[in-house]
């Protein structure tokens, strides 16, 4: 009926059975349960909370962003005005017009180019920046001998329709450089004393290893903040519910501008959406007036942009201002060092 | 023979293997007084009575610092699971080591002298009437079977959707099990048929009736397999057997001595084999068979032979491999709902103090010691709002109740800080807090179709009236209308202010459009979670404070 090996039922198992157990065997079984007892004790005290925390109020510090800013220069100008048809010529003057792309990229550099990529619409509604843009400005970047090329942003519409229909994957493909999709694991918190902006998430990714940042930015007319340019583009580098930025716009929007300190910012003046922005949506929005801004200093820059290219007051423009007062940037262009060229 | 302790009785009466008794000589000669059995009833009666005790007191009425979450806190799969998925042993939970000790030394004596839910399975068990068998029968009944190692895919299962953050084990831990269908169906069921005796007003549960007849079905299981929950399901006992591996002591039988009549058998509560290999990892340590043994051939010893034992828990590989599989689609599959993501339910309001949605379900473990001590009955154990993972776990329904302004009890009682113990000031925004501002619940939003003074021409602002948060977030607009009889009337017509609104839900609650109310509170805006805010920078407490000047 039972089962049972015949050593048990006999009894035949040496001494062990019998009468006790050897010192040696005591000690290895006592120890053994000695040791799971300690370990279960230790581990639980060292892992033990003892105090609760409040939930959504942990003062949890997010990372700090550095400069990328290059020191300031008094004989170059800050601030470069190109016109021309073509994106390339354009650019190359543009820049040319700031000292060249080597003042701002050196040998060896890790650059992050952001370009404006949060529609997924094609080039020629203007609401992105424009591929032959981006193009002309990689190319310049690798040509002064960038190490490594990072193109990253984090569209409000779906990141791989973005990138392929805006043509800015066609880019990064031709040119062999690296495009960033915003995964989830990209993101981590940003530490910032704004005025609104404080502990946000923030597309950290192409920021771990980048040694220079160039924002490449269309300009476009906005529902809510009047115009996207050069210090709006950075919106595209926040995670988490950028919806809510909405509330405060203005704020936010001068936020950026204490959160990036960019070494070059380009505006693309080429083909400027005039209307219906941010998305746009019709050809007739879209105004050519074949200009590209280029500058260290982005309010400079934008100012200019929204006075000369979307051809409005500035007054109205609240976000200039607030950045002005901060003494984040120069909203009167005219009293910085400019240079205006023709390609 | 067959007196209590006598099995210790080496270390009782003199020297075993040379090591002194530690046990004084009065403490002997009274343990030697009373049978085995009938101290351990003496235990099973006590604790059975602290359990319902420590469930009964779990009222605002009576509720006087009793540490009614102690057998939680003792329960060692609660702290060594939520250890896994947060890597913290909350506040109490520290407790559980003293469980753990007496389980490496005795092995699960918790299962058959503690644990409320096993004593109630042993009771139910002698009841129905296995006790009147024939003796051949009972013998039958008591031995082990493949069955018996479902416990352990249970319990792999639920170790592995740990690892991944998803907290299940509160779905068969007993202690979970037991206060969960105590709160949600015994106690509701007992106050039906005598009104007032647990509640001053009858409390009511979301699917209460599927607690309860899963609480019958176990009981009830008792008659087909004696400590049908003990032996087949509970991932408690899975882990204390595991963990009694290494038990010093245990039954043991002398086959000298043994005569094969496997009487043992006869009232074995764990079906742990003691007429053969003892299965160390089954026996719930009770006694029976040393008092049935008629030879004297079973004792309780300490360090006998490891041949006569089959020490670790028998679970063949492919069986494992099944319970890793059951914890990864588990929680793969309740994920992939997005239920604790971006597609999350806006009736997931969860209690005041509770963590991130996913931090939540890490730590809360199901057993609805908040749903008890609620003084509004405002909580309500999920069923699917909050995803397959989430289900009986804790939400506001404020049909039901509304969280009181001034209560933190349920994060008093939450054993493992899925409601963190936060204080009133905490939870107010008051005094040293008030740079943070309130704990918000959710945000109250109007439907202008069903409020009477928005779209039907009567008189109301109850809202107002009862919005408890100073300034008030609910307040009202005067306006006069040409009413549809050709008379002007003037009416308050109320609004929410997101940045004062609280999410406490008694403006639902007392909404005299009881079937759905004409403002009701949805999960957006709640503090605990970044993402599901609905103002910048959390609802600006800097705009309150601005209001608050205004006002002065």
């Amino acid at each position: 009926m039972k089962s049972e090996p015949d050593e048990i039922k006999t009894g035949k198992s040496g001494d062990a059975a019998e009468g006790g157990i050897s010192r040696r065997e005591f000690l290895v079984r006592a120890g053994a349960t000695g040791a799971f007892l300690a370990g279960a004790a230790a581990g639980g005290y060292a892992l033990w909370q003892p105090k609760h925390f409040v939930p959504g109020f942990e003062s949890e510090k997010g990372l700090q962003l550095p400069s990328y800013a290059l020191e300031p220069n008094k004989t170059l100008p800050s601030l470069a005005i190109a016109h021309g048809a073509d994106h390339d010529k354009t650019i190359r003057a543009a820049i040319g017009a700031l000292g060249g792309m080597s003042r701002f990229i050196r040998k060896g550099d890790v650059v992050m180019i952001k370009p404006n990529v949060a529609f997924d619409t094609p080039p020629a509604l203007a609401a992105t920046t424009h591929p032959e843009t981006l193009r002309a400005v990689a190319k310049l970047v690798l040509e002064a001998g960038a190490a490594r090329v990072f193109i990253a942003d984090n569209p409000i519409n779906s990141p791989a329709g973005c990138f392929l229909k805006s043509g800015l994957r066609q880019v990064a493909d031709d040119l062999n450089v690296d495009l960033l999709y915003p995964e989830s694991g990209s993101f981590a918190p940003l530490q910032l004393d704004g005025e609104v902006l404080r502990n946000w998430t923030f597309f950290h990714e192409p920021f771990k290893k980048a040694t220079k940042v160039i924002g490449v930015a269309p300009c476009k007319d906005h529902n809510l903040c009047h115009a996207s340019m050069t210090m709006k583009n950075w919106y595209g580098l926040l995670g988490g519910r950028r919806s809510q930025f909405h509330q405060y716009i203005h704020s936010i929007v001068s936020d950026f501008a204490l959160m990036m300190k960019p070494t070059l910012v380009v505006l693309d003046g080429m083909n400027v959406l005039m209307k219906n922005g941010p998305t746009g949506g019709r050809l007739s929005d879209v105004k050519p007036m074949n200009m590209v801004v280029a500058g260290t200093d982005m309010v400079a820059v934008d100012s200019y942009g929204y006075t000369h290219l979307l051809e409005r007051d500035l007054a109205e423009l609240t976000y200039i201002h607030k950045a002005h007062d901060r003494g984040l940037g120069n909203k009167n262009w005219k009293d910085t060092l400019y240079k205006e060229v023709q390609a | 023979m067959g007196y209590f302790l006598s099995p210790l009785r080496g270390w009782v009466e003199g020297k075993r293997n040379g090591f002194p008794a530690p046990i004084p000589q009065v403490f002997s000669q009274f343990c030697h007084a009373m049978k085995t059995r009938t101290v351990r009833r003496i235990a099973q009666v006590f604790f059975f009575s602290l359990f319902l005790f420590f469930v009964f007191v779990t009222d605002l009425r009576y509720l006087k610092g009793y540490p009614v979450s102690l057998f939680l806190e003792l329960d060692p799969l609660v702290s060594f699971a939520t250890a896994i998925t947060t890597h913290t042993v909350y506040l109490g939970l520290l407790w559980s080591l003293l469980l753990i000790i007496p389980t490496l030394l005795f092995g699960r004596i918790f299962c058959n002298w503690i644990c409320p839910y096993g004593i109630l399975h042993h009771f139910i068990g002698w009841l129905m009437g296995k006790r009147r068998a024939e003796e051949r029968e009972r013998i039958e009944a008591n031995r082990y079977k493949k069955l018996y190692s479902l416990k352990y895919v249970i319990l792999i299962g639920m170790i592995v959707a740990a690892v991944f953050g998803s907290l299940q084990i509160g779905w068969l831990d007993p202690i979970c099990l037991f206060h969960r269908s105590m709160t949600a169906a015994i106690l509701p069921m007992l106050n039906l048929f005598f009104p007032s005796s647990v509640y001053v007003r009858q409390y009511f549960h979301a699917g209460a009736w599927v607690i309860g007849f899963l609480l019958v079905f176990l009981v009830g299981m008792n008659v087909v397999i004696p400590r049908f929950f003990c032996r087949v399901l509970c991932p408690l006992g899975a882990f204390l057997g595991t963990l009694s591996t290494v038990a010093l002591w245990r039954i043991d039988r002398d086959p000298h001595k043994c005569v094969d009549c496997d009487l043992c058998l006869k009232s074995c509560e764990g079906a742990s084999d003691p007429h053969t290999q003892l299965r160390k990892s089954e026996c719930f340590v009770c006694f029976n068979c040393i008092e049935d043994c008629p030879e004297d051939a079973i004792s309780f010893k300490f360090m006998p032979p490891l041949q006569r034992e089959i020490a670790a828990p028998v679970v063949p590989g492919r069986r494992a491999f099944l319970g890793t599989l059951l914890g990864l689609t588990f929680y793969a599959f309740g994920r992939a709902s997005g239920a604790s993501d971006r597609n999350y339910d806006k009736k997931v309001i969860r209690p005041p103090g509770s963590v991130e949605e996913k931090d939540f379900l890490e730590r809360c473990i199901k057993c609805d010691q908040c749903l008890r001590t609620c003084p509004t009955n405002v909580l309500q154990p999920a069923l699917l709002e909050s995803g397959l993972e989430g289900i009986w776990t804790p939400i506001l329904n404020m049909k039901l109740g509304y969280c009181e302004v001034n209560c933190t009890l349920c994060g008093q009682v939450c054993p493992t800080g899925a409601i963190q113990r936060i204080t009133i000031e905490e939870k107010t925004g008051l005094g040293p807090f008030a740079g943070e501002g309130p704990i918000r619940l959710g945000t109250a939003f109007f439907d202008h179709g069903r409020c009477l003074p928005w779209a039907m021409e009567t008189p109301c602002v109850v809202c107002e009236e009862v919005c408890p948060v100073s300034p008030k977030a609910i307040y009202s607009r005067e306006v006069t209308i040409t009413k549809r009889d050709g008379n002007p009337i003037t009416l308050r017509r109320p609004y929410v202010d997101p940045a004062l609104c609280i999410g406490c839900g008694i403006c639902e609650h007392e909404c005299p459009v009881t079937d759905e109310a004409a403002i009701r509170v949805t999960a957006v805006g709640e503090t605990r979670s970044r993402d599901r805010r609905l103002l910048m920078d959390g609802g600006v407490t800097s705009a309150v404070r601005d209001l608050e000047k205004r006002q002065r």
